[in-house]
């Protein structure tokens, strides 16, 4: 269930992050693998207390240490007004436009998934591509959030089971356990 | 109340001055704008644990700051620009407790003798306004000694030809070594350069009472998870344990309030957005080189000077695709430098003649690589080709870098002024950077360049690139707002009130009671990260004041 998107912007979404990552010999493609969670998850941080910007410190549990990232950290009134003006724009409210109005992703992303079609699911793959194209500024930005849902880390809602990390042989965060001085001078 | 000082800034610069003068017995009030992520909330003598191996967190999400939607800088190349080219993220060091300390990799280089007396040794440059510094290397040997003790800063003696006089040993010996840089170090030496181990404040063994690194990886731009990296928390531990400091966060200094030749205190905004006023016997401003310079132009100080002459290092980036896994997510981002682009030799004296100027100074080379998969995948393109690509992992698995911090000259036209519209979220005028290369750094990086590719081939590189920041091209384009964060020299220091602004202590020429305490004062930037210097000049200041 996303917490943001419309299912049908989520369905899009899926079908465009699986055309900027596909499915392949290393693992799943990016759809599978939770970015359209991820991006959605960014989209509608603020409906998390915490809001879900800056995940916990110091360790995952991964590697050792307790699992911290999953307890996101409290926003400030100047985080949260960053925040709000980059997800929800500027909306005409005065103390969100002290240099202007401000385009929040929310409106980036439900003006780009429309414009790429409510056909968009059903096209193959490579006229998928073709309309991706001729939306390069959309595609640039969902492109970008898909490498982090891809390859950050897995409390943010993209990277499932680290399918992006064991896709490229990365271990991912590493403490407490770190490397030993062998393992970095003379692997 | 009214504190001995009000300390503006809680980096390396103004960490070391609370800890010099709290210890002398003074009390302090530490001002930050940012958020405190480094201290325990309940107990601000012990660390935090905030920090994590969370590429998205530090790299994509501003969690050090500053926000450039809240906190944005402008940028323009020169006047011919008009009122700015861009307006976001400029030269921006972390906004936070601990400052630029807290996001480097650590590197903390000694200037060398010859870095203080460049217009003596060399003489001057066309267009430059190169000056000698009013203090020497010896003046600052002791101090350096002490920030390298306080903060631990581990390293080998003896390793590079080229290094200044010590009085003492390091206080830790080198960290372990990385496999990339044990490769690119004996390709530089064949080549007759003298590659050695970076001086680096990440420590090697128990220091302080914090741990030994254990090469997690996350260094350059992350806040250290296990506290190894000791700048400048050991200063702001030191500090606030004799219990004469008091730090407040997310408080911004909007002006110093002067009466005559004195500073009372300042005006703030608290977290709350409440204002209100400090008084304070000195006011010590560590703000870096472009918020010090805002702040000074938000308090109505008078001097042309305020802001000239920014440096920032220009950066000759060149990389090589390697045949063999380089390992840079594992350990301290970079644990190899070279002196030789700084010294120059017979080849570099014959450029610098070809081009017609008396002499180029490039600067440290830095061996590093890059392990981090988000900025792998936002490098490499999208579609069906991807997934294979970050398999195969040129950049990430196999690339080597060498990136060279080439001294910037001092010219009048870099400048940090207040942009005339632009604001920040509380409605003060954010600083906006004029800037860019000239012909000197241009011709030493031309220069240097393909020498630093030459090592790379030597190494084995497939392909290589050769680049630089800021870009040479497009003036419109994000590329000519630079990379580098060593920004230096926008208060400059001097004995002549009419060419700077401070005096050799640090101290305002106009005000009895107001010191600079961090790169603002930089005469000239050398080739070397700024930190340890303007920590050993921070402190050399705060003895001067008790």
């Amino acid at each position: 269930m996303p917490v943001w998107l419309t299912d049908d912007q989520y369905r899009t979404l899926a079908s465009v992050c699986d055309r900027l990552i596909p499915p392949s010999e290393s693992g799943p493609g990016a759809a599978a693998a939770g970015v359209p969670d991820y991006i959605d998850g960014l989209l509608g941080a603020f409906t998390f207390d915490p809001p879900r910007i800056w995940a916990g410190g110091p360790t995952s549990g991964r590697h050792g240490g307790r699992s911290a990232f999953g307890t996101f950290h409290r926003l400030t009134d100047l985080d949260e007004l960053a925040w709000r003006m980059r997800i929800e724009g500027s909306r005409g409210l005065p103390e969100r436009e002290f240099n202007g109005p401000v385009i929040g992703l929310q409106q980036l992303y439900r003006e780009g998934l429309e414009a790429l079609g409510e056909d968009f699911i059903r096209l193959d793959p490579d006229e998928q591509v073709g309309r991706l194209r001729s939306l390069p500024d959309f595609t640039d930005l969902v492109y970008g959030h898909t490498c982090e849902g891809m390859y950050g880390a897995p409390e943010y809602g993209g990277n499932r089971d680290q399918a992006g990390w064991r896709a490229i042989g990365f271990d991912g965060d590493v403490q407490p356990r770190g490397w030993t001085d062998q393992e970095v001078s003379d692997p | 109340m009214t504190v001995d000082a009000i300390i503006v800034g809680s980096g390396p610069g103004g960490a070391t001055v609370a800890d010099v003068l709290t210890t002398a017995g003074w009390t302090v009030t530490i001002i930050e704008k940012g958020r405190n992520h480094l201290l325990d909330p309940e107990d601000l003598r012990r660390p935090a644990f905030d920090y994590s191996n969370d590429e998205i967190k530090f790299l994509n999400r501003h969690f050090l700051g500053p926000d450039p939607l809240v906190e944005p800088r402008t940028f323009r190349t020169s006047e011919d620009d008009g009122d700015r080219l861009h307006v976001g993220e400029v030269n921006s060091v972390s906004s936070t407790v601990g400052g630029g300390g807290t996001h480097a990799d650590g590197k903390v280089p000694r200037f060398r003798p010859e870095d203080f007396r460049v217009h003596s040794l060399f003489g001057p440059q066309p267009g430059a306004a190169v000056a000698d510094w009013p203090l020497d290397y010896d003046e600052l040997e002791p101090y350096y000694a002490e920030v390298e003790r306080a903060i631990g800063v581990a390293g080998t003696d003896g390793a590079n030809p080229f290094a200044a006089p010590r009085s003492g040993p390091f206080p830790m010996p080198s960290g372990a070594p990385m496999y990339g840089a044990t490769r690119s170090a004996a390709a530089a030496q064949r080549l007759g350069y003298h590659p050695y181990p970076a001086p680096t404040a990440a420590n090697s063994v128990p220091y302080d009472g914090r741990p030994a690194c254990n090469n997690c990886g996350f260094c350059a731009y992350f806040g250290c998870p296990t506290h190894a990296k000791g700048d400048p928390i050991a200063m702001l531990q030191h500090a606030m344990a004799t219990g004469r400091a008091e730090l407040l966060t997310e408080t911004f200094v909007s002006r110093v309030r002067m009466e005559g030749r004195r500073a009372t205190g300042v005006d703030v905004i608290g977290p709350d957005g409440v204002r209100r006023s400090l008084s304070g016997g000195h006011v010590v401003i560590a703000a870096g080189a472009i918020e010090t310079p805002r702040l000074l132009l938000l308090s109505g100080v008078d001097h042309d000077l305020v802001g000239r002459y920014l440096m920032t290092h220009f950066q000759t980036i060149t990389a090589g695709s390697m045949p063999f896994r380089t390992y840079a997510e594992r350990g301290r981002a970079v644990t190899h430098v070279h002196d030789d682009m700084i010294v120059g030799d017979d080849a570099s004296r014959a450029a610098a003649a070809e081009a017609g100027l008396p002499w180029i100074r490039g600067g440290l080379v830095e061996h590093g690589g890059a392990g981090l998969p988000i900025m792998e995948a936002k490098h490499l393109p999208w579609g069906e080709q991807h997934p294979r690509l970050m398999a195969d992992s040129p950049i990430r698995a196999h690339l080597w870098a060498f990136i060279m911090q080439g001294e910037d000259l001092p010219y009048a036209g870099n400048r940090v002024d207040l942009d005339p519209t632009v604001k920040d979220a509380r409605g003060f005028p954010v600083a906006r950077v004029t800037y860019r290369p000239g012909r000197h750094e241009l011709v030493a990086s031309k220069h240097y360049g393909p020498r630093l590719v030459e090592i790379l081939k030597e190494m084995g590189a497939g392909w290589t690139a050769f680049t630089t920041s800021p870009g040479t091209g497009n003036a419109a384009s994000p590329e000519a707002v630079p990379e580098s964060r060593h920004n230096m020299g926008t208060v400059r220091m001097g004995t002549d009130p009419a060419t700077s602004v401070v005096d050799p202590s640090g101290r305002l020429h106009q005000a009895d009671n107001v010191v600079i305490a961090d790169s603002s004062v930089f005469v000239t930037s050398a080739g070397y990260g700024p930190t340890l210097t303007l920590a050993a000049l921070a402190a050399r200041a705060a003895h001067l004041m008790v």
